[in-house]
This record gives C-alpha cells, sequence and structure tokens, in this order.
C-alpha cells in the first residue's frame, strides 16, 4: 500500500519525497486508525464510553500530526487560523448546546462535513497535480471527484434541512409531491450522463458539468429530506450520519488517503446501522421511510370502543402514592416540555418513599437515537434506572402505574392487536400491560403516525392533560 | 340533576348507593347536586357529617329525598311502597333481578319510573367499570377467604421457626369467575398454597397467572357459553369432576366455592362423600349460599360444623364501607357514561343502558337480546407435524445457502473486473476501505443503545478527518487564482472540519460525563 496518491503526485511531478517519511506517515495512519476503532467499541457501556472519546482524540491528534509534517504542506499560517477560530467556535457551541437541541447540533456537524467534501472535491479537481494524471488513473481520480462531491452535496443540504426541521424553522411535516420518484429518477439519471460527458473533457474543462451536478445533488439532498417528517427524523439523522461517513470514504479514496477511508467506512457503517435500528423498531423498511412517510392521511384502522377518562394532578398523585411500582415511558413530547428535570424530581421523590421506579425507552422516542437517554441523564437520572423497551415490557404486568410523557404511537396496542392499523406489526412498549396507565398529553390530538391511539380508551388508562413540566409540578405537590 | 341517595330498608343491608368519596365525584366532576336521606350510611360507616361535608344536601325523610330527585342511586331493589313515592320520569338505579321480580318491574312501568338494574349490565369489556357483580364478587372473593383464615385453626402460609416448621395450607377454589379469582389472589398473598378448578377450560391461563395450579379432569369437555357463565356439564363429566373433588378433598384444608348458575338454584359440588373425605377442622366456605350451596350441608347466613368437624361457612360479610365505595363508582361510571349532569341522556341505542334499562317510558323491557362475551377463545394453531417442520428447515437452509453463493460470486466477479481497469495503487484502498467496513458493521452492534446519541456526535468528531483533504490543498503562495481559489476553498474546508471534531469530541465528552449510576 505504499503507492497512495501522495506517492504518485511525487513521482510525476519529481518533488523528491523521503521514502522513510511516508512509511512513517502510513504507520501513523494505521495507528490513528485502531484508535478510532477503540474508540467506536469503548461505547459498547456507559464505563468505557469516556476512555472511547479520549482514544478517539489521540487518533484524530495522531492523524493529523502526521498530515501535517508532509512535506507537500504549506500555508501553516492559515492552517493555524482556520484551526484556532475554529476550536474556539467548536468549544463554545459544545458547551452551550442544550441536550434538547443535540439532533439539531448533530444534523448541522453532519452538513459540515459533507460542505467540506464539496470543497475538497473542488478543491482537488482544480489542482495541478490532478490534472497532471493520464489514462486510466484520470478516469479514476475524476470518477472519485464526482462521486465525492456528489455525496458531499446531498449530505450538505440533507443536512441543513434536517436541521431547519428540528429547529422548526421549517415545517416538520412531510412535504412531498406528485411524481417525486420520478423526478428522482430523472435527477440520477441526469448525474450519470453529466458524469460522462465531465470525464469526456481535458483539464478543468468539466467544472460545468460538476456545477451542474452539484446543482442537482444540493437539489436531490433538499428533497429527500423534505418528504420526511416528524418521528421519522431519528432514520434521517442516521442516514445522513451514514451518508455523511460515506463522503468522507469518497474523499479518501479521491486524496488516496487510507486514514480517510477507513474513517468514512467506520462512520458510515455506524450510521447504517442505527439507521436499521430505527427502522426495524418502526417495523418500516428503510426505502418506505425515505420515500416519505406517514401523516398524509388520517387512517383509522380498527374503530376503538370504549371512553376516555381524565383525572387531575391530585389523583394522579394519590394514585403514584398507592403504587409500589412506576414505570415512566418518556417520548418526544418530554423534550419539547423541556420536563426532564421535572420528571427526575418527581423520580427522586418517589424513590425515596421506597417505591421502584424505572424508565422505558422506545428505540425512536424522540428525534436522535438514543435521544432520551442524553436528555435523562442530563437531568442526572441514574442509567441504571433507565432500561430499554425489550428489558421493560416483560416485567409491565406486574407494575402499578405506568406514567407516559409525551410519547403516543410508541405505546399504542394497535401496533399489537388490530392488523388493519397501519403500525401494526411495530414493536411498542406494552404500557396497558400495568396495572394503571397515566398518560400525560396537550390534547387528544393523533401521534406522528397519524393513527389514534386506543391505549387511551382502555379501562385502566387515565388522560391528564396540559403541559408535561406544569402537569408534573403539581402532582408533585400534592405526593 | 339532583342525584338522591335513600337509607336502605332492607334489614341485612348493610351498603349504601353512595360514599362521601363518591360523592364529591358526583359533585365536582360530574356536576350533579346530590342529596342523601339522614342515616342512610350509618351502618356503612359514613355519617350525615360526611356527606355534608362532601358537599351532599342531608333532606329528613324518604319522601322528601324521591319528590326532589330526577336520579335515585339504590343498592335494594325499591320496594313498592318506595316505588310509590317516586316521581314519574325518575330514573332509578339499583338491583332489580328483572328475572324474579316481574310484579316490580310492572309497578315501576306503571309508576313511569325509568329503571336501570345494576345486574343486568352486560359483561363487555366497556361495561366493566360499571359491572357491580364483577366488584361485589370481587369483595366476596376477597373475603372469602379471610372467613376461612378465621375458622380455620392455622396459619395460611408456610413458616420456618425456631419452635418448628409450619406447612403451608392448601386451598382449593371451586369455579374461578371474578369471584373464584380474587380469593385465589388474597389465598396466594396469605402465603397458601391455591389450586382451582372450572369447567371453562379457557379459565386455565387465568388461574396461572395468578399464581394458582390449575386443576382438571380428563374430559375434553368445555363448559364455555356466550354469556360468561359455564354451561351445565354431560354426566361424565360430573363423574369425573366429584371424583377429583373427592381426591382434592382428602389433601386440602380449605375449600371455597364460587359456582353459580344465572336463574338456576346453585349446582351441588360438594357432597356428603367430599366433606367425609376433608380432614377435621378443614373449612368450607360457600359463595353460593344465597343460590342453595354448592356444599350440600351449606345454610344460608349461618356456619355450622359436620360430624367429622368440618366447618361450612354459609354467611360472608359484605364489608359494606368498601362495598359501598365500589358500588357507588360503578354507579358514577355509568353516570359518566350516560353524559353526566349536563348532558345526561337515555340513550336507547346504547350496548349497555338497552340492556340495562328494564322499564323504560311506562314499558317493560326485559329481557334483552342475548350478547355473546365470553373472552374469546384461542384459534385452532395449524400443527404441523415435525417432520413436515424438518423439510420446510432444511429446504430453508438450501435456499440460504444458494443465495450467498450467488451473492458472493457476483461480487467475487465484481471485484475481478475492478481489478482488471484500476491501477494498483487503488485496489489498496479499496482494501482498506472493505476491511473498515467490516470491522464498523461488527463495532457498531455492540453499541448500547442508551449511547446512541454519543455514538452520532463522536462519529461526528471523527469524519472531522475530512480536514486532512483540506489541509493538503492550502497553499502558502496564493498569487495566482488557481492558488487562491483553492486557498479559499481549502481554508474553509480546514474551519469547519475543526469546528466538527473539536464540538464533537467535546460535547461527546459532556454528554458522557452526565451519564452517572
Amino acid at each position: 500500500m505504499n503507492t497512495t496518491l501522495i506517492q504518485i503526485i511525487a513521482d510525476t511531478t519529481n518533488i523528491p519525497v523521503e521514502a522513510s517519511f511516508l512509511q512513517i506517515k502510513i504507520a501513523a495512519y494505521v495507528f490513528a486508525s485502531i484508535l478510532f476503532i477503540l474508540s467506536l467499541s469503548g461505547l459498547s457501556s456507559q464505563e468505557t464510553a469516556k476512555k472511547g472519546v479520549i482514544y478517539g482524540i489521540i487518533g484524530m491528534i495522531v492523524a493529523i500530526a502526521a498530515t501535517l509534517f508532509d512535506p507537500s504542506i504549506q500555508g501553516f499560517t492559515y492552517i493555524i487560523i482556520a484551526m484556532v477560530i475554529a476550536s474556539a467556535i467548536g468549544i463554545i457551541v459544545a458547551r452551550k448546546v442544550e441536550m434538547t437541541s443535540m439532533p439539531e447540533l448533530i444534523a448541522m456537524l453532519h452538513s459540515f462535513v459533507g460542505l467540506a467534501a464539496v470543497l475538497v472535491g473542488f478543491s482537488t479537481f482544480i489542482d495541478p497535480k490532478s490534472l497532471s494524471l493520464v489514462g486510466a488513473e484520470r478516469s479514476i481520480h475524476l470518477v472519485e471527484i464526482y462521486i465525492g462531491i456528489f455525496i458531499g452535496a446531498i449530505t450538505f443540504t440533507g443536512s441543513v434541512i434536517a436541521w431547519g426541521k428540528l429547529t422548526e424553522k421549517i415545517t416538520s411535516k412531510p412535504f412531498a409531491f406528485k411524481g417525486k420518484d420520478i423526478l428522482n429518477v430523472v435527477l440520477i439519471l441526469a448525474s450519470i450522463v453529466l458524469a460522462v460527458l465531465f470525464m469526456r473533457e481535458s483539464g478543468t474543462d468539466g467544472m460545468i458539468y460538476l456545477y451542474i451536478m452539484t446543482a442537482i445533488a444540493a437539489f436531490f439532498g433538499i428533497i429527500m429530506v423534505m418528504a420526511i417528517g416528524g418521528a421519522d427524523m431519528p432514520v434521517v439523522i442516521s442516514m445522513l450520519n451514514s451518508l455523511s461517513g460515506w463522503t468522507a470514504a469518497a474523499s479518501g479514496f479521491m486524496l488516496g488517503n487510507d486514514v480517510l477511508i477507513v474513517i468514512g467506512a467506520l462512520v458510515g457503517s455506524s450510521g447504517a446501522i442505527l439507521s436499521i435500528i430505527m427502522c426495524k423498531a418502526m417495523n418500516r423498511s428503510f426505502f418506505s421511510v425515505i420515500s416519505g412517510g406517514f401523516g398524509q392521511e388520517i387512517k383509522t384502522g380498527k374503530k376503538i370502543e370504549g371512553k376516555v377518562k381524565s383525572i387531575n394532578a391530585e389523583e394522579a398523585a394519590e394514585m403514584l402514592n398507592e403504587a409500589q411500582s412506576v414505570v415512566i415511558i418518556p417520548g418526544y413530547g418530554m423534550a419539547v416540555a423541556k420536563a426532564q428535570y421535572t420528571v427526575y424530581e418527581l423520580v427522586e421523590n418517589l424513590r425515596k418513599k421506597g417505591k421502584t421506579v424505572k424508565f422505558a425507552i422506545h428505540p425512536v422516542a424522540g428525534r436522535l437515537p438514543g435521544h432520551m437517554n442524553v436528555l435523562l441523564a442530563e437531568a442526572n437520572v441514574p442509567y441504571d434506572i433507565v432500561l430499554e423497551m425489550d428489558e421493560v415490557n416483560p416485567e409491565l404486568h406486574e407494575t402499578d402505574v405506568a406514567i407516559v410523557i409525551g410519547a403516543n404511537d410508541t405505546v399504542n396496542p394497535g401496533a399489537l392487536e388490530d392488523p388493519s392499523s397501519p403500525i401494526y406489526g411495530m414493536p411498542v412498549v406494552e404500557a396497558w400491560k400495568c396495572k394503571n396507565v397515566i398518560v400525560m398529553k396537550r390534547s387528544m390530538a393523533v401521534g406522528y403516525a397519524g393513527v389514534e391511539n386506543p391505549l387511551f380508551y382502555k379501562e385502566n388508562t387515565d388522560m391528564l392533560y396540559g403541559d408535561a413540566k406544569d402537569t408534573l409540578q403539581k402532582v408533585m405537590s400534592s405526593i | 340533576m339532583k342525584v338522591g341517595i335513600p337509607k336502605e330498608l332492607q334489614q341485612n343491608e348493610f351498603r349504601v348507593a353512595a360514599t362521601p368519596k363518591t360523592v364529591i365525584r358526583l359533585i365536582k366532576k360530574q356536576g350533579f347536586e346530590v342529596l342523601v336521606e339522614a342515616g342512610c350510611g350509618l351502618r356503612a360507616k359514613f355519617s350525615d357529617e360526611d356527606f355534608k361535608a362532601a358537599g351532599a344536601e342531608v333532606v329528613a325523610s324518604a319522601s322528601e329525598l324521591y319528590s326532589k330527585s330526577d336520579i335515585i342511586l339504590k343498592v335494594q331493589p325499591a320496594t313498592e311502597g318506595e316505588v310509590d313515592l317516586m316521581k314519574k320520569g325518575t330514573v332509578l338505579f339499583s338491583y332489580l333481578f328483572p328475572a324474579q321480580n316481574q310484579q316490580l318491574l310492572k309497578k315501576l312501568a306503571d309508576v313511569g319510573v325509568n329503571a336501570i338494574a345494576m345486574d343486568a349490565i352486560p359483561r363487555i369489556s366497556r361495561a366493566q367499570k360499571m359491572d357491580v357483580l364483577s366488584s361485589m364478587a370481587n369483595i366476596a372473593g376477597y373475603r372469602a377467604v379471610i372467613e376461612a383464615a378465621n375458622y380455620f385453626g392455622r396459619f395460611l402460609n408456610g413458616q420456618i421457626t425456631a419452635a418448628g416448621k409450619v406447612d403451608p395450607a392448601k386451598v382449593l377454589v371451586i369455579g374461578t369467575g371474578v369471584a373464584g379469582l380474587a380469593a385465589i389472589g388474597t389465598a396466594k398473598s396469605l402465603g397458601a398454597i391455591v389450586r382451582a378448578f372450572d369447567t371453562r377450560k379457557e379459565t386455565a391461563e387465568q388461574i396461572q397467572s395468578m399464581g394458582a395450579q390449575f386443576v382438571t379432569v380428563d374430559i375434553d369437555e368445555d363448559g364455555a357459553t356466550a354469556s360468561g357463565y359455564s354451561k351445565t356439564m354431560s354426566q361424565a363429566f360430573i363423574d369425573a369432576e366429584m371424583a377429583l373433588f373427592t381426591k382434592q378433598a382428602e389433601e386440602v384444608d380449605i375449600i371455597i366455592t364460587t359456582a353459580q348458575i344465572p336463574g338456576r338454584e346453585a349446582p351441588k359440588l360438594l357432597l356428603e362423600e367430599q366433606v367425609k373425605a376433608m380432614k377435621p377442622g378443614s373449612v368450607i366456605v360457600d359463595l353460593a349460599a344465597s343460590t342453595g350451596g354448592n356444599c350440600i350441608y351449606t345454610k344460608k347466613d349461618e356456619i355450622i360444623t359436620t360430624d367429622n368437624g368440618v366447618i361450612v361457612v354459609g354467611k360472608v360479610d359484605t364489608l359494606p364501607s368498601q362495598a359501598s365505595f365500589l358500588y357507588g363508582n360503578n354507579m358514577c361510571h355509568l353516570l359518566d357514561d350516560m353524559g353526566q349532569a349536563n348532558g345526561f341522556k337515555i340513550d336507547m341505542t346504547d350496548d349497555v343502558v338497552k340492556r340495562a334499562m328494564v322499564t323504560y317510558d311506562g314499558k317493560i323491557n326485559w329481557p334483552p337480546e342475548p350478547l355473546a362475551v365470553s373472552p374469546q377463545k384461542p384459534a385452532e394453531i395449524a400443527k404441523s407435524t415435525p417432520a413436515k417442520e424438518a423439510s420446510s428447515k432444511a429446504e430453508k437452509t438450501r435456499k440460504l445457502i444458494i443465495s450467498n453463493i450467488i451473492t458472493l460470486s457476483i461480487i467475487g466477479v465484481l471485484l475481478f473486473l475492478l481489478g482488471k481497469v484500476a491501477p494498483s495503487g487503488f485496489m489498496g484502498h479499496v482494501t482498506a476501505f472493505v476491511l473498515a467496513v467490516f470491522v464498523g458493521w461488527n463495532v457498531i452492534w455492540n453499541v448500547t443503545h442508551a449511547l446512541h446519541t454519543p455514538l452520532m456526535s463522536v462519529t461526528n468528531a471523527i469524519s472531522g478527518i475530512i480536514i486532512i483533504g483540506g489541509l493538503l490543498q492550502i497553499q502558502s503562495d496564493i498569487s495566482d487564482p488557481v492558488s487562491l481559489a483553492r486557498t479559499i476553498l481549502a481554508f474553509i474546508a480546514v474551519l469547519i472540519a475543526s469546528i466538527n471534531i473539536v464540538g464533537g469530541f467535546v460535547v461527546t465528552y459532556r454528554m458522557l460525563n452526565m451519564f452517572k449510576k
């Protein structure tokens, strides 16, 4: 593997590159790659996670340092200026960001990777060194640039739209139009045709095709994410995470840089796995999510029998006073109401009274994989009482009270009981098995999937209307 | 709308149709005005002051109460004298036993009272919250165990003490409707070993879920009917059942019977033979005493001891205070369903109201059409033979192998073609790429769900490695336009990639610091 692009460049441009340095640089990259893999595997448990981050930081320092020692690197002043400004921004943003807005931050960081890949792609294209390539090497290099920019542009605009949706600067409702699928096919075909035209040009004459393709890819990213909304956001974010990885890998090919390729591949498969987990948790195929989601029509499923009962905060408090075991099922509504601190106070109160309290987290609760866990961790909830859906479901029939806070589709019994329901087959937290269920909700509106929730009509369910935070405070004052 | 609660006239009726708690609910949540007859709650231990404090108006006489109220909540069927006091159009909620009380129904219809028989509420899931039979049966089942424990001369639970080991008592529950299941739960929580029998096979699961053992006979006959009660069984079944009871009677210490068939005398399940088989000091609590008893020795409202020292309890306390509360709550639910005070409406198209409303608009509305309520029987599962299963499994494995071979060959061919045209350096990168994908794939599956957000932010940080691309492009000499363009592009790339790296790592670290045990 000693024929990296740098050496090819060295050979073709006759700049003497010491062979020994190249070997050291490759060794450093291998070391960095190992550290990155260790970093990701550190995240397998809370105990080792911090160590993982340290590994990641060391890996990054090693990789950047090895690159900076490359004799072809110049313009250190600019590099230092850029890095100092960026570090300041990065630290400020990372310290200030609220955990409820983590999805936005993540989406924004994804867009940066995409944008950087596009910029690097263009810059590489006009690099005189790559113009000097000929034959198959040139063809492959052009394809690499083309693909790198293509994926980068999709990642960039897709992430920007996702960010807009999460910050509610853009409506979070899915936006789809007739003929969207056909348009997508046309755009992809056009990109392929442009690629062929681009490859036939010599020098930088193909620039115009590169511009058009970038515009197409950018547009493609926009309409793709526009079509998805609300509770499908975890899938979108995971997919963009994956795309940002593949972008980095494509840039790695373009630059002949193995560490970029390795990290790109790691991140790409990480995002892909998260997408798979999210899709499974919603019992939907990846393509059905991508091609635009629920919510375009209200589907009724089976007619629901029964009546909705509501209670007030005092009655809820009384129910909790009598309970021995309590399960709290949070959803995106908790994040919106920023109620996690109040939830924690309530939990502490109940635990002091000797009651067992657990949290049940559905994999797609929130707008980001693992979002609820971070919110609860922020509010000091110990992570060993925050359990996954599959861990909690078998114990629910022995639980006295379930409190559903701002969750809807993830506790819908129709998913298991009603084959006509659009979400039939999706695994859900089986809250209705508890002896009593308190559902905290603003109103009787349907959830993201537009499906009525039979849970609200169950005999053992009581609705507690109002803003989650205020209501919880009222409940707490009566406990 | 005024709701009236009269005093119960019957000598041995200790319950009342509302308690201060349910009165609060009627007034605050449903918007009714509530009148109570003075002294109505005394026997259930609720004083007039309690009712007053809950917001009810206490009226001195029954006649005043009936003349002022639009809705009457009662426990026992109204007597003819009481009906005479009611206005035309009064809505009466009480037990009525319409099948046995044709005379009373006629009287109610003549006076123009719209009477809802609480015992005729259909036993469908929607109406469970109004089902007084269930809530009263629940109390009876609980109390049956308490009565049994009271007359039983030993512990119910097993203990190992310094003075010696005590075996747990064995309890047999016959008939596992609501009362039977409540009895199982209570006996179980007192520490007894509980067995239960029912002719309806579908109850086995409920019995086991309560922690009792389901005992049954070897004859395949299901007693379940659409009404939810069990039917009369065949002679062969009854013989086998009796043999089972005799055998159980020898072993158990307490038998609680709850078998009743609506409108008929209770089946005799414990005959001389079974009672003789029991040990002295054993207890039988017969919850069917009011309809003749399941045991031949049972005497209604009496506790007797047989010649061989078995105590047969035919009298079970009704826990008036508890019962009044649940009964009153059932009524509240029904009133809730009928529209509360503001929207109160007798909706004769409603399944529940239509069946329970035994007199309406001067006419007798009984008996109603039958309604199926029994829990659904599990659908027959198609049984596939083991051989068939094995062959389909082999078939599946074979298909899997074939598809694997095809996929791998396609990948192989593609790689071969790629290798044929690609320059030498390129294949090295492909190797790194493919291996990294596999490593990533295996590593990431181990990441715990709880850390998915930190995983995303750490991948954000490390995908900032794209900074390398920018670093390689920045020029120090920016005099010519190409170098200037490259430097500008690369400068921005380095800037934002660095934000990713620094921001990503810092925010991940911050998040992980929050995860505390």
